[in-house]
Parts: structure tokens; C-alpha cells; sequence
């Protein structure tokens, strides 16, 4: 600052106003709702007409909502209640068919002393998801993860300990093939065997393995069979076993289809078209019904086991075409660049370029997954019974014949929480991963 | 060329799977478990309770069989089937057994290669209308809507009723029973039609089930009853008998509360005695303990104990016995003689 002018101008103010509050009804709400609902004519019809449509819909349901009778034995009683206590022609809900019925609705037959089992497998799976979602988790917690599934697997139906500790093992043979010979041997040996001994040691050896070891020391839980496996519980199964095998098959086989090799571009591109091409519906009656015949009789290929197939191959069909959106969205110097730094084609895909394209996916792979989890009440069709099965036999008991709105105001409130987390979570990572400029 | 091999090789496994599928009963009694297909959930019929035990009508069918074969009413894994599903599992081998509200048909009898066991319900499909639309017969239902669940054997019939009578119908389509109830009652058709037992089941949850009336004309013929697959006619003769067994002992008088004394000893009628095998051998013939029948009985009753139990008068379902009387009382439900 120079005094030059302190001198010769002397209006030059300098103090600075306090500042003030705008006017009331400039500022907060006010101004808010004068700019966003009432900014001209038309804006106000249209903000009190939609005020009058949700007053109307809420006025119709909230009533039926909260005046619904929670401690009632059967439907007739609920009607009793209702007609003792609140005038003639008002409606409420009958809410104690929840109460009577949520652990169906949740645990479908599973033994009502073993629930904790379920319960811990839901607890150990968001433990082990964790590293994965979010990545201020330790890295080492990943092993925890990688053994999840057995202890999930084993929680849930029980049995010896060690038949999944049988199968795990198997992966361990394979990484340790891969380990001996890949330096060796090759790339191409080595990951060929790696793949091949490992699905040979299932076929025959795992099984006779396990049950020698249970002789030596038998270890194990209850064993519950499949088929009291039902409700929320099943939904949660097949979804959450389709999103997460589909995620790597999907990428192998977006893979696949962008590759140069032409067997393996072909079968990928046969493989998506057909899957995709074919309703899920269609693929469900395949694995309940056509399968039936083919297999020899007396094997015992579980039904949920073969939704669960089918659910994840024709997923990851459509996460092939979700990721191969992503990998051509790259510009191609991302791919020369990594050429160009003579990176392996695995290495410039797991360093370059699929952290980006998988990046870009997200929101369609989400999308993918919550499509996903929905669709698994499409196995109501082939019988088994998820949440709307039981909703229909529930209400084949006398005690709940004719109650419609209340079980599916419930299931629907369900669904609605799962999916609109993972939306959520995906809007996070999308925000984490925010790279560009703007 | 290709195909032709792959398709052959695909015709021979079938072929292979329905030869070695003889002996159910021995692969029954090795599993310990009748697998018994049942509906997902129809009112008095099969359905879970909230214990997740199965109970029914047609429930009661698997359990009296696996009296017979296990002596254990318990020991069924019930296998829950679709409208779709059901006939694929009979015929796969995945059950033993359907006893799943299933009309007997020719096609479903001799195409579909099944043996119906016999028929433990009759029922026939009848209409449901408001009392204030004031129709009295099913004929006076000229160009009235009419809900109807599609895919079932129902809406033909529907058909070729209007058609016999010449007046016309609006066929609103509903996919379930669930479904057709709220149709029905939020006014979207003037009257609904399916099985009457169902009928009368769907009218029992009704607010005011006066406000509504079962019309008298019964459109079709639908006899239900337990089915077993071809080629094992033992495993047929156990079920067919089984089911024999609990409708002669309604017959004879043999409940759930006197089966243990009447077979603790030979009594008068020798019916009874052979029925319940305090005398000769018929378990034996149909490879089976010669206290076969007493254990069906037991489990849960006799046909009119378990009729009275499920669906009868008493229950929320009120079925009157009608059709389903023993055929001394002037119904359909006859047993052929023991011997």
C-alpha cells in the first residue's frame, strides 16, 4: 500500500461494512423454496398439485399403516380387533402376520435353534467384504476374505469341517502348481496345470480325502439340507453367490471377447450372445427341469446349487458387456502406453487398463448386481422358496387366507434396503475414484 | 450330424434314467424318506405351518404312505412343485410321489406316462359371484367379466361352457388365486371361477363372505388324486392301497382313536382283520409289514378324519362332503374289497 493516495482522495473508504443478514425472506428456507417451488405461475400450480397428490397417497396409506394391529393370532381375529376398537368402515393393517411368521420370511425352514448360524455367516460376510469396498481396512484382512466362503459355506449347511477344508485345499494345490512351474515351465504350463490339477483333485480325490479325515477326527455341526433353506436367507444366498462369481467370470470373459485368440474370442462371444440372448427365466426351468433327465438318477445335483449356477453365468453376461462398455471407452494410447513400457499383456491389464475401464463400469456393474439380486425371486417358478414363495404359502394356512398387501409391503421394504445400499455404496466409490479435472 | 450324435447321446441317457428307476420302494426304505411333491401352498391342502410343518389335505396322503412303507408319518421330504414343475419331477425321479391337487386326465394318464393311485377328491369348477348382482344360475352370466387364472385347464372349460350355452363372457386374466381374490373383490370382474373347493376356501377369508354366493352349476369334471410314474406298478399298488386303506377304514369304522385296539386282536368283521393284519397276509403281497394299514390309519386318521380335519365342515374351508361321501352315504369314495 502506497499513502500516496490517502492524501488526494479522500472518500476512499476504508472500513469495511459488517455484513449483514439478507432479508427474511431471502435466505434459507425461504429462499430455497421461492426459488426451486415457487419461481413463476406455473411453478406454483405445479408444486400444489403435487403437494395435493402426496397428501392424497399418504392420507389413503399412512392411516392403514400405523393403525395396523400387531398382536393378533389369525386374520379373523386381526378383523376382530379392528372392528372392536376403530369405527365402522376404516381399514387397518394387520401386521401380525409378521410378527407371526418373520422368521419364515426370513430364515425360510432352517431349524429354529441354528439361526445364529446364518446370522454369523451374514456378519462374517460383511467382515470379509470390507477390504474389498473399502480400502483404509488393512490389506492383510484379505485373507480373512479369501477364506470366507469356506466358512460361510460350512456355517450355513453344516456338516464335516472338512469337506470345505477339502475343497480350499484344492485351491491351494492349484496356486502351488502354479508357483513350482511357472518359472520353469512357462507361463502357459503352468497356468494350465494350475487349472487342471486342481479340478482333477475335486473330482477324485477331495471327496474320499474328506471322509478319511473325518474318521481320523470327526469334527463337524448339524447338517441342514438345501431344501429347508428358504425366504430372505435364500435371496440373500443365490444373490450375493451370483454377484460375487460373476464379477471375475464377467471380466474374463470381456476379456475374451476384445481378444485377438480367435477360439477363445469366439467362445466368449458364443457364450454371452446365447446366455444374454435367452431369458432367466428360461435358464431357471433349464436347471430344474431339463437337467432332471440328463443326469444319471440318484445324483443328487442340488437344485439351489444349479440356480446358483445358472444366476451367475447369465449375470456375468451381462457384466461381460458391462466391462467391455468400459474397455472401449479407453483410448487406445492407454494401450499402446502400456505396450510401449513392455509390459505383459496380464500386466498391462491388471495395472493400466482394467482399473480404469473397471472404474468407468461401475455404475453398470452396480446396476447389474441390483437387477441381480431382484431377479433371484424368479426362482418361485421352479419352487423353491424365497420370500414371495412363502409369501403364497403363508397365505395357504388358514390362520392368514386372504392377507395380501402387509407380507408384500414387507418383502418389498426388504428388497428395498439391500439395493438401495449397494446403490449408495456404488455412488461412493464413484466419488472415491474420481480422477478427472472437474 | 453333430447334432443328431449329441441328441442321440441325450435320448439314450434319458432312456437309461427311466429303465433304472424300477424298485422306488427299496430306494425309499434305503433313504429312510418318501420324497412326496406337494403344492407350494393351497388352502387346506398343503401348506406349511408356522413351524414349517407341512399340513393338508393332500399332505396327509404322503404321510399315511410313508406310515405304510417307513412306519413313520415324519419321515417325508416334502418337495415343494409348481403348476410347471411338477410332472418333470414325478417323471426325473427327484420324487416318489405327487400328491399335489393334480386332475386325473387321459393325457396326463397315458401321455405324460404317470399311473394315478386313485382320486381322493372331487372336484369340479364352479363360479363365485356378488349376492347383489342377483344371478341365481351360471347361465344368467351373459356378458359378464369373469377372472379366471390362465394356463389351467379352467379356462378351457370356461370356454367351452359359454360356448355350449351360447352367451357370451369378458375373461379378465389373473396369474394366482392371491391375485384373482383381489381382482375379484375390488370389482375388476363380476365373477371368478375356479375349482370349487378353492372357491369355497377363498370364500371363507372374505370379510363378509355373505355378500357373496357359490353358484349351483359345476362345469367340469376334476377328479384329484395322488400319481406315482410308470413302470413301477408295486411302488403304484403301495400308494393306490395306501390310499385304499384309509377310505375302507372309514368305511369299517376304523379312526385314529380305536385302529391300535381293533388290531391288537382279531375282531368280528374280517374285513377289518385282514385291512388292519390280525389275519392272513396281505402286507406281505405288496412287500410290506403286515401292519402297514394300522400304521397308515394312524398317522392321521381315517379318509373322513383326515377329510373333517383339513377341509371338512369345521374348518374356516367348509367343504361339505358332497361328492366325497363314502359311497354307502351316496358319494364317489368306494374302495374295492380287501382280499
Amino acid at each position: 500500500m502506497s499513502d500516496t493516495h490517502a492524501q488526494t482522495v479522500s472518500y476512499v473508504r476504508e472500513t469495511m461494512l459488517p455484513q449483514a443478514e439478507p432479508p427474511v425472506g431471502n435466505r434459507d428456507a425461504l429462499l430455497w423454496m421461492r426459488e426451486n417451488l415457487f419461481s413463476g405461475w406455473l411453478n406454483i400450480l405445479l408444486t400444489l398439485v403435487s403437494l395435493y397428490v402426496i397428501w392424497w397417497a399418504l392420507a389413503h396409506t399412512m392411516p392403514w399403516v400405523f393403525r395396523g394391529i400387531w398382536n393378533a393370532g389369525s386374520l379373523s381375529e386381526c378383523r376382530e380387533i379392528r372392528d372392536a376398537t376403530l369405527p365402522e368402515g376404516i381399514s387397518a393393517a394387520c401386521w401380525a402376520v409378521l410378527g407371526d411368521r418373520w422368521q419364515q420370511l426370513m430364515f425360510g425352514f432352517y431349524p429354529r435353534e441354528l439361526y445364529w448360524r446364518p446370522v454369523l455367516a451374514l456378519v462374517i460376510f460383511l467382515a470379509a467384504i470390507a477390504p474389498v469396498l473399502f480400502a483404509h481396512v488393512p490389506r492383510r484382512a484379505l485373507w480373512f476374505t479369501a477364506l470366507s466362503p469356506f466358512v460361510m459355506f460350512w456355517l450355513l449347511w453344516g456338516g464335516s469341517v472338512w469337506f470345505p477344508v477339502s475343497i480350499a485345499f484344492g485351491f491351494v494345490l492349484g496356486w502351488a502348481a502354479w508357483r513350482a512351474l511357472s518359472g520353469p515351465a512357462g507361463t502357459l504350463v503352468a497356468s494350465i496345470v494350475a487349472a487342471l490339477l486342481p479340478i482333477v483333485y475335486w473330482l477324485y480325490t477331495a471327496g474320499p480325502l474328506a471322509r478319511e479325515l473325518e474318521q481320523v477326527l470327526a469334527l463337524g455341526i448339524e447338517y441342514v439340507p438345501s431344501q429347508d433353506f428358504g425366504g430372505f436367507m435364500l435371496s440373500f444366498i443365490i444373490g450375493i453367490a451370483g454377484i460375487i462369481l460373476s464379477l471375475p467370470l464377467g471380466i474374463l470373459l470381456a476379456l475374451g471377447r476384445q481378444s485377438d485368440l480367435f477360439i477363445i474370442n469366439k467362445i466368449s462371444v458364443g457364450f454371452i450372445e446365447i446366455i444374454r440372448g435367452v431369458p432367466l427365466i428360461v435358464w431357471l426351468f433349464t436347471a430344474s427341469l431339463l437337467l432332471n433327465y440328463f443326469l444319471p438318477p440318484g445324483t443328487n445335483f442340488d437344485l439351489m446349487l444349479r440356480v446358483i449356477i445358472m444366476v451367475t453365468l447369465f449375470a456375468a453376461a451381462y457384466i461381460a458387456e458391462v466391462v467391455r462398455g468400459g474397455l472401449a471407452a479407453l483410448p487406445k494410447g492407454q494401450y499402446e502406453g502400456a505396450d510401449s513400457l513392455g509390459l505383459s499383456y496380464w500386466q498391462s491389464m491388471r495395472l493400466i487398463i482394467l482399473p480404469q475401464a473397471l472404474k468407468i463400469s461401475i455404475p453398470g456393474i452396480v446396476n447389474t448386481f441390483i437387477g441381480l439380486f431382484k431377479d433371484t425371486t424368479l426362482v418361485v417358478f421352479i419352487g423353491l422358496l424365497d420370500p414371495i414363495g412363502l409369501s403364497n404359502a403363508i397365505r395357504a394356512s388358514t390362520e392368514w387366507n386372504g392377507i395380501y398387501w402387509e407380507l408384500f409391503v414387507f418383502i418389498g421394504l426388504l428388497f428395498f434396503i439391500c439395493c438401495f445400499s449397494m446403490s449408495r455404496y456404488s455412488l461412493y466409490l464413484e466419488k472415491k475414484l474420481q480422477r478427472g479435472h472437474n | 450330424m453333430k447334432k443328431s450324435v449329441l441328441f442321440g447321446a441325450l435320448t439314450v441317457t434319458g432312456l437309461a434314467a427311466g429303465a433304472t428307476q424300477a424298485a422306488t420302494l427299496d430306494d425309499v426304505k434305503e433313504r429312510g424318506e418318501l420324497n412326496c411333491g406337494v403344492v407350494t401352498g393351497l388352502a387346506g391342502f398343503g401348506a406349511p405351518d408356522a413351524n414349517g410343518v407341512w399340513e393338508g389335505f393332500d399332505v396327509s396322503v404322503c404321510r399315511a404312505v410313508a406310515a405304510a412303507v417307513l412306519g413313520d408319518p415324519t419321515a417325508v421330504n416334502f418337495v415343494p412343485t409348481t403348476g410347471q414343475t411338477r410332472f418333470t419331477a414325478l417323471a426325473s425321479g427327484e420324487i416318489d410321489m405327487l400328491a399335489r391337487n393334480t386332475t386325473w386326465t387321459f393325457s396326463r394318464d397315458t401321455d405324460l406316462k404317470f399311473d394315478f393311485a386313485g382320486v381322493n377328491y372331487y372336484d369340479g369348477q364352479g363360479f363365485i359371484v356378488p349376492t347383489e348382482l342377483g344371478v341365481s344360475s351360471a347361465k344368467d352370466l351373459d356378458g359378464a367379466t369373469v377372472c379366471i387364472q390362465t394356463g389351467t385347464t379352467t379356462e378351457l372349460n370356461l370356454a367351452d361352457f359359454f360356448r355350449n350355452n351360447n352367451i357370451s363372457y369378458e375373461p379378465v386374466p389373473v396369474e394366482t388365486n392371491a391375485e384373482a381374490q383381489q381382482q375379484y373383490l375390488a370389482g375388476a370382474c363380476d365373477a371368478y371361477t375356479t375349482d370349487a373347493s378353492g372357491l369355497a376356501a377363498t370364500r371363507a377369508t372374505f370379510e363378509n363372505p355373505g355378500d357373496h354366493v357359490i353358484l349351483p352349476e359345476i362345469i367340469s369334471k376334476e377328479p384329484l388324486g395322488p400319481l406315482v410314474r410308470h413302470g413301477d406298478n408295486e411302488w403304484g399298488d403301495i400308494v393306490r392301497w395306501t390310499l385304499n386303506a384309509l377310505i375302507a377304514a372309514e368305511e369299517f369304522g376304523v379312526t385314529s382313536a380305536n385302529v391300535n385296539e381293533l388290531a391288537s386282536a382279531p375282531g368280528t368283521n374280517p374285513e377289518v382283520n385282514r385291512l388292519l393284519g390280525t389275519e392272513g397276509e396281505l402286507g406281505a403281497m405288496i412287500g410290506l409289514e403286515n401292519d402297514w394299514a394300522k400304521r397308515a390309519i394312524a398317522a392321521g386318521g381315517n379318509y373322513g378324519e383326515i377329510f373333517e380335519k383339513n377341509i371338512g365342515e369345521n374348518t374356516p374351508i367348509g367343504l361339505a362332503r358332497g361328492l366325497n361321501a363314502q359311497w354307502t352315504n351316496g358319494g364317489l369314495i368306494y374302495a374295492p374289497p380287501f382280499r
